[in-house]
């Protein structure tokens, strides 16, 4: 079968005055339905654009420059702006940080949800809709939702709205859902409340979904597969219980080992020394070589490709895999 | 042993003034009345001198004002924070400096236009810690405590990382040898890597100096990794509080099982999430009794009408759960 999502050599930049800022710079993964891929890595590594560029939400000075965007087995490069239209919002949709990006406020959720629901089924009607409304809002676990929709976004917890705006987005029963960092701004028990709905969600409707976040316990509660970006790369992707049992690449070892755990209390953790380079001076060869410490003389001159190390793993680094290959 | 903080019945109300249109409304006969935020509602507990306590629990529950009451950067409604300092005795410091805030944000709470140097040296040139001409040696000697590099000194604040502005505002804060440090969030800002740095810092100065620490975070997995003691707030409140071990084992309080239940864990892997029910109340109108019973599934009738108190369970370990009345009656 087909992935629903695949990307390939995805390369999208910024032109500022300062410099060409690449912020995503050859990023491949695919997505299958049904399957949850957490997208990782630090600030400002490109999570975002990547999720932007499938959108088509990247707005200048950025500019997708290179690879391909494939949407079940067609390149949406070649679709029609009436294709694209119907992909985004109605095929692919997206969930935010900040559920207002979503939301209207001067709107009733109401109003937004029957818009949303004829835009893109033109010959539903009103009452139609409303009924579709109102079991979505149930469906992830908005009580009272035929009161709860007659009201305005900010008569609405941050929670509530968070979970509003998913409903909004399982409306047309996606087939992916792109989330970036939907539940970072949220309590811990509220954000258990949205991953339950989620997840629930995705099993039943099979809709594949990309969720962005910088926590790596929340990737490792929910996904299937995860991909961790550095400086605009997918350093290494797999499956997601290999890759956090044993991870292979220096950055994402680095990453797991300064995760606080239960089992570890009371050790110092383990710190990734350094800081991230600019993106508008990135060194020669691997982006990480300022804070690695396997760092060698390869590394300098090299830009590591994706290398197969086995199991459905990829890893981007001249030190790791090379001695399976070879 | 005297403890080093003693907080006793603190409580802080916030009144939300009407607005204008209340206001006319109440001309003509309604009647509006200003409302009350109880954000800390009689808060007691002491801490040990070296001791690292974290305090957690959901957004609003107070965290913040009652760290701000304990820096004597806000003033109580009632109850008293008591600072019993080891330097008092030697010199005549204001309380003041004893205890120093670390905020959430190095980017905001860093002048923009002063040099590191000035930054770290103005509060102890201010009252006479230091003389200016040792400001250089001084200011150098406080960067190498928090690990950065003395030949920074001239540079503003701009020019670092959030990790390294994170390290300055450290550093300004252990310039005045203060005794307590009360952290609000003060690695929430930045990257899982560089928030690595800063915690191993501070349990490196707290070892190193005999600090003592009040670790505000929403985040459980950095409490249980740092404190040696956990406070639990809800709405206000403490309803549980326990040494570290206890917290993780044996979690009393039903709020304080559902906030551990609900913690994404690395080392758990693939889940299902069963979430706890229901919303946060509103603190405006905060449900009666226990404010934990619309949310609770032990609730039973006395739940709505009384609120717990905090009983010890065994030694340092408290739960405001009325089911342990019931098991020692
Ligand atoms: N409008 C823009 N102009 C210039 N550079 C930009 C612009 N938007 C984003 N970038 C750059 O692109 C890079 C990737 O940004 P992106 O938002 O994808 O990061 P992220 O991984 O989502 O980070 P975060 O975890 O902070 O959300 C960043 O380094 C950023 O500086
Ligand atoms: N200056 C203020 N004026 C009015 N209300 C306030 C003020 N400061 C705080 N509050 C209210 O007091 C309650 C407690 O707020 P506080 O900031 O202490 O919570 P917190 O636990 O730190 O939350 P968070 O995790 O979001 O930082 C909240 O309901 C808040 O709205
Ligand atoms: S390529 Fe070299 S510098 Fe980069 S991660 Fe691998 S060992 Fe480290
Ligand atoms: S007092 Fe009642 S409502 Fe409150 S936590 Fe205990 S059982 Fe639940
Ligand atoms: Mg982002
Ligand atoms: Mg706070």
């Amino acid at each position: 079968m087909k992935p629903i999502l695949q990307i390939e050599n995805l390369q999208t930049h910024f032109f500022t005055k300062a410099g060409v800022a690449k912020a995503v710079d050859g990023v491949s993964f695919d997505i299958n339905a049904g399957e949850v891929v957490g997208l990782v890595g630090e600030s400002g590594s490109g999570k975002s654009i990547t999720g932007f560029s499938v959108m088509g939400l990247v707005d200048a000075p950025g500019r997708i420059v290179g690879g391909r965007i494939m949407f079940k087995g067609a390149d949406i490069a070649a679709m029609s702006p009436q294709e694209l239209q119907s992909l985004r919002g109605n095929r692919i949709s997206m969930i935010f940080q900040d559920p207002m990006m979503t939301l209207n406020p001067v709107l009733r959720v109401e109003t937004q949800m029957v818009e949303a629901i004829k835009a893109h089924d033109s010959t539903i009607s009103k009452s139609e809709a409303r009924v579709r409304a109102r079991d979505a809002l149930g469906l992830v676990g908005i009580s009272a939702p035929e009161e709860r929709m007659r009201a305005y976004p900010h008569q609405f917890s941050g929670g509530m709205r968070q979970r509003v705006s998913i409903a909004i987005a399982m409306l047309n029963r996606p087939d992916l859902i792109i989330a970036d960092e939907p539940t970072t701004a949220l309590d811990v028990t509220i954000q258990g409340q949205v991953i339950h709905e989620m997840q629930r969600l995705c099993e039943v409707t099979k809709t594949a979904l990309l969720w962005i976040t910088h926590d790596l316990a929340v990737v490792a509660g929910i996904a299937d597969r995860i991909c961790v970006m550095y400086a605009g790369r997918v350093v290494e992707q797999g499956p997601i219980a290999s890759t956090i049992s044993q991870p292979l690449h220096p950055y994402t070892r680095g990453l797991m080992g300064s995760v606080p755990s239960q089992n570890r209390r009371g050790q110092p953790l383990q710190q990734i020394d350094g800081m991230v380079p600019s993106l508008l001076n990135l060194p020669v060869g691997c982006a990480f070589q300022n804070r690695c410490s396997m760092v060698s003389d390869k590394c300098l001159s090299e830009t590591p490709g994706p290398t197969d190390v086995g199991g459905k793993r990829l890893v981007r680094c001249v030190n790791v895999g090379q001695e399976q290959a070879s | 042993m005297k403890p080093i903080l003693t907080v006793s019945n603190l409580s802080k109300d916030f009144i939300k003034p009407l607005d204008l249109i209340a206001k006319f409304l109440n001309k003509v006969g309604q009647d509006n009345k200003e409302e009350v935020v109880h954000a800390v509602d009689d808060v007691s507990f002491t801490v040990q001198r070296g001791e690292i306590v974290g305090i957690v629990g959901e957004s609003g529950c107070g965290k913040s004002t009652l760290g701000r009451m304990v820096a004597g950067i806000l003033s109580p409604t009632n109850g008293s924070v008591e600072f019993d300092s080891a330097q008092t005795k030697t010199s005549d410091l204001p309380q003041a400096l004893q205890t120093q805030m670390i905020f959430q944000d190095p980017f905001s709470s860093l002048n923009p236009r002063k040099r590191v140097i000035d930054i770290i040296t103005e509060a102890p040139i201010f009252h006479g810690l230091i003389a200016r001409k040792q400001k250089n040696e001084f200011a150098a000697e406080m960067l190498q405590r928090v690990g950065l590099d003395p030949d920074t000194l001239q540079r503003y604040p701009h020019q670092f990382s959030g990790g390294q502005r994170q390290r300055i505002g450290i550093a300004r804060a252990l310039a005045v040898s203060p005794e307590l440090l009360v952290c609000d969030e003060s690695i929430a800002a930045l990257d899982v890597s560089i928030q690595a740095q800063i915690i191993n810092l501070f349990v490196q100065l707290r070892d190193e100096f005999t600090l003592t620490y009040l670790f505000i975070s929403h985040d459980i997995g950095v409490i249980e990794h740092i404190s040696d003691r956990v406070i639990v707030m809800y709405l206000g409140r403490i309803v549980e509080t326990a040494p570290i071990s206890s917290f993780l084992q044996t979690p009393n309080h039903p709020y304080t099982k559902a906030l551990l239940a609900g913690v994404p864990r690395l080392e758990v892997g693939k889940r299902e999430y069963e979430p706890v029910s229901g919303e946060i109340p509103s603190p405006l109108a905060p449900p009666t009794g226990c404010h934990f019973h619309p949310r609770c599934p032990f609730a039973i009738e006395k739940c709505q009408r009384e609120a717990p108190v905090l009983r010890e369970l065994s030694a340092g370990h408290f739960s405001a759960c009325h089911l342990n009345d019931e098991a020692q009656s």
